[in-house]
């Protein structure tokens, strides 16, 4: 007698849990013969806004951890990432990649979580700095993280795409609240499970499913996000969430055309995307 | 007691050396041109209500003249090498303190800023600002590592009314020395010196075209935001304007920094210099009469030292000497303009009515201009709106706090990051704070300082960008 394969159930990943959507809602992912793949949650605008509240309360305990903890974190998710790398790959593949490319992409993935890990401690190097001013104070200007950042992830290079856009966000001390690839969801929520055995703090990194339609407007103009970043081309898009940030002075980052398997997708400039300068001035004089 | 013991005779700067035009025209392509539509309005002395001179109003066709000559100019400013535009730089930072006295008297003049401020602060910073960035000029690959940077085209930049000369001096030097071309407008209320800086960059010989300087009120701004061809805005004023501008730009490939609003913490531990410790709120709300983004107009006062530090604080607010802003002796000059001074008594008549207890120092105003006495609110809590909301002039609001994580989150508890100040003598407590409170500047120890080399900028709804040292070329850099 044949066995039934057990088929996984696709959730939402916010504060370190997988709830389903609180609307009850799916959408349906099916593979290139019109055949059901998986029931994807559509999240709804409540499941972000619950999701904001959920990264807000996790981003100063995140970003206060050391550097050395952070770079020891996203190095744990590149080897977790390694040990299911098959996984991904089939999953890629059941999402319409060809096989060498599905390979491809995950393993530039693990090394690209590998890449960034490296820069954790090194990156405030680099980017502060000692400033020699006139008067006897000490003054120096280093990175802070922006906060709460909102991405919407590539639509193609779904799981690449995704963490080439997370790492260096995270990296930085922000934590983050996912809309994944709407066409290629799966990887998104498999790699969510692969975070969440990975020591990432509950709330650092946040995934929804769902309808870009429905949700980006609410990630450009929620009041309590710092910065947003969308990957796609979809000018009118580009326009409504350029207006929506202005409600809060939101910083928006649009990554258009980039191919994230390519090199230059790997800079401590990504990093700096998602940082505030802060200055401070010291007294020298007793 | 301290009006007897503590008068001064005055002690006027002279204006006698200062060299100023009835009417004042454009500056566009390298030369003063009158606007298109012939239209003039007046620039008034504050601490008077007095006219000084009548300033063109740019309208859109004389905007589109200037672009017009910037983009020309681009060309060949964008591809001179380094060291030679960073030496016309050096060049404009030299004659700005070659005339540095007469800036200074012209500052006080069209502003109302005391001219102890003016001379000492506005006008030797900005010529600094110059100064340093001239040397970034041929360096600009070292800020930058394996990047290639280019400049990024014309810059519209539009500045306020509090630091007139020093915003221009901001928002120029960096701008010139990585390569772009510029149309700025100064604030419509203080406009003179920039038209004076117009004649030095005229006089340095700098390539026609390649700063222009167009004034006008917010329809001039407006021309300049929406313009087709600038390719990059930078501002510094109001939230509110700033979050107009960001919006208006939207979908355009125009690129923008915006040093906007603030509302300041500035914090007090029981075991700071108490006497230090007040000259530092002192100097964070009434320096240039509150008219400070980074202004510290929010005071968090440990519980244990309150008492001590608010009747020292009413004490010195006694000894403030408000008026005519070119006596060597003011402290406090005139509010910029009658519609400003309207907005912060309007704030005081809000602070009355949400209950807040009202000090106000006891001092005679002159009768003639804009004049608002040094003023603090206690009995006001986080909602209160005198305690939200940017006032822009010499009013504080007074809190207290127990612990320092009570006082993070209420220092933190505001839609500004713009600066924030702490007092203590305790080094560690220092750090602690600095690390802690969101906000672009922290002072230790000290309030309201400023240098060309250290970067200024706010997080949140202050805006984002920095100007000043390394980090200030960036925003006006782009990358392949």
């Amino acid at each position: 007698m044949s066995r039934l394969a057990i088929q996984k159930t696709y959730k939402l990943y916010i504060g370190g849990k997988f709830p389903r959507s609180e609307s009850g809602r799916f959408y349906a992912i099916n593979n290139s013969k019109g055949n059901l793949i998986a029931n994807m949650c559509l999240a709804s605008r409540k499941d972000f806004r619950n999701a904001v509240v959920i990264a807000r309360n996790a981003q100063s305990s995140w970003a206060n951890s050391s550097a050395l903890n952070k770079g020891q974190i996203l190095y744990r998710i590149a080897e977790m990432l390694e040990g299911r790398k098959e996984q991904f790959i089939a999953e890629l593949i059941a999402q319409g990649e060809t096989a060498e490319n599905a390979k491809t992409e995950v393993l530039l993935a693990i090394d690209r979580l590998v890449y960034f890990a490296g820069w954790s401690d090194k990156y405030q190097q680099f980017f502060s700095c000692i400033n020699p001013v006139s008067s006897a104070h000490f003054n120096f200007s280093v990175l802070e993280p922006v906060g709460v950042v909102a991405v919407i992830a590539p639509e193609k290079q779904s799981l690449l795409g995704l963490i080439s856009v997370i790492a260096p966000a995270i990296v930085g001390g922000n934590t983050v609240i996912v809309l994944a690839s709407e066409s290629k969801p799966l990887s998104a929520i498999s790699f969510a499970e692969v975070l969440n055995s990975s020591d990432v703090p509950g709330g650092v990194v946040n995934i929804l499913t769902g309808k870009k339609e429905e949700l980006v407007n609410q990630f450009a103009s929620h009041m309590d996000i710092n910065s947003i970043i969308y990957c796609g081309t979809d000018e009118q898009l580009i326009l409504s969430i350029s207006e929506l940030a202005s409600n809060n002075v939101k910083r928006t980052t649009f990554y258009k055309k980039n191919d994230w398997a390519s090199d230059s997708c790997e800079s401590p400039y990504f990093i700096e995307k998602t940082q505030e300068v802060k200055t401070t001035w010291h007294p020298t004089e007793i | 007691m301290f009006k007897a013991s503590w008068a001064y005779d005055e002690a006027p700067e002279s204006t006698n050396h200062i060299q100023l035009k009835n009417k004042y025209d454009l500056y566009i392509d390298g030369k003063f041109t009158k606007p298109v539509k012939g239209q003039y309005f007046d620039t008034i002395d504050p601490s008077t209500n007095e006219k000084i001179a009548s300033v063109a109003e740019a309208t859109s066709e004389d905007i589109d003249k200037a672009v017009e000559a910037a983009k020309k100019a681009f060309v060949g400013w964008s591809k001179l090498s380094g060291k030679e535009r960073g030496k016309y730089i050096f060049r404009i930072a030299r004659l700005i303190q070659e005339r540095a006295r007469e800036f200074a008297v012209i500052e006080s003049l069209d502003g109302g800023k005391p001219i102890r401020e003016s001379r000492d602060l506005d006008i030797p910073l900005a010529a600094n600002h110059f100064f340093y960035y001239a040397g970034w000029a041929d360096k600009l690959t070292y800020a930058f590592p394996n990047r290639s940077p280019k400049p990024i085209g014309v810059v519209g930049q539009i500045i306020p009314w509090n630091f007139p000369l020093l915003m221009a001096a901001w928002k120029l030097a960096p701008a010139l020395a990585t390569g772009n071309t510029i149309v700025l407008k100064p604030a419509e209320t203080t406009p003179l010196t920039a038209l004076k800086l117009a004649e030095i960059i005229q006089e340095s010989g700098l390539p026609k075209g390649v700063v222009n300087i167009v004034t006008g009120a917010g329809e001039t701004g407006a021309a300049i935001v929406n313009h087709p061809n600038i390719d990059k805005i930078a501002f510094t004023g109001s939230t509110n304007v700033g979050k107009y501008i960001q919006k208006a730009i939207a979908g355009t490939h125009k690129k923008l920094t915006l040093e906007l609003g603030g509302k300041g913490a500035n914090i007090i531990f029981d075991d700071a210099a108490i006497d230090q410790a007040v000259e530092g709120i002192i100097n964070a709300i009434f320096f240039n009469q509150g008219h400070v983004c980074c202004a510290g107009s929010r005071l968090f006062v440990q519980e244990s030292v309150a008492k001590l530090v608010i009747d020292k604080l009413k004490n010195r607010m006694e000894t403030l000497i408000v008026g005519n802003p070119l006596d060597k002796n003011t402290d406090i000059g005139a509010i910029n303009s009658k519609k400003q001074l309207q907005t912060i008594e309007n704030y005081i008549k809000i602070g009355l009515n949400e209950g807040g207890e009202i000090y106000q120092a006891d001092c005679k105003l002159p009768i003639k201009g804009n004049w608002c006495a040094p003023t603090l609110f206690l009995n006001v809590s986080q909602s209160h709106r005198i305690v939200q909301e940017e006032i822009f002039g010499p009013v504080l609001a007074i809190q207290t706090f127990r612990t320092i994580d009570e006082v993070i989150e209420k220092a933190n508890n505001t839609p500004y990051g713009l600066s924030a100040g702490v007092w203590t003598q305790n080094g560690a407590k220092i750090f602690h704070l600095t690390q802690k409170l969101k906000a672009g500047v922290v002072w230790a120890n000290t309030f309201n300082k400023f240098d060309a080399t250290s970067p200024f900028g706010g997080t949140k709804e202050s805006g984002f960008g920095r100007e000043g040292g390394l980090h200030g070329l960036k925003p006006y850099v782009k990358f392949d």
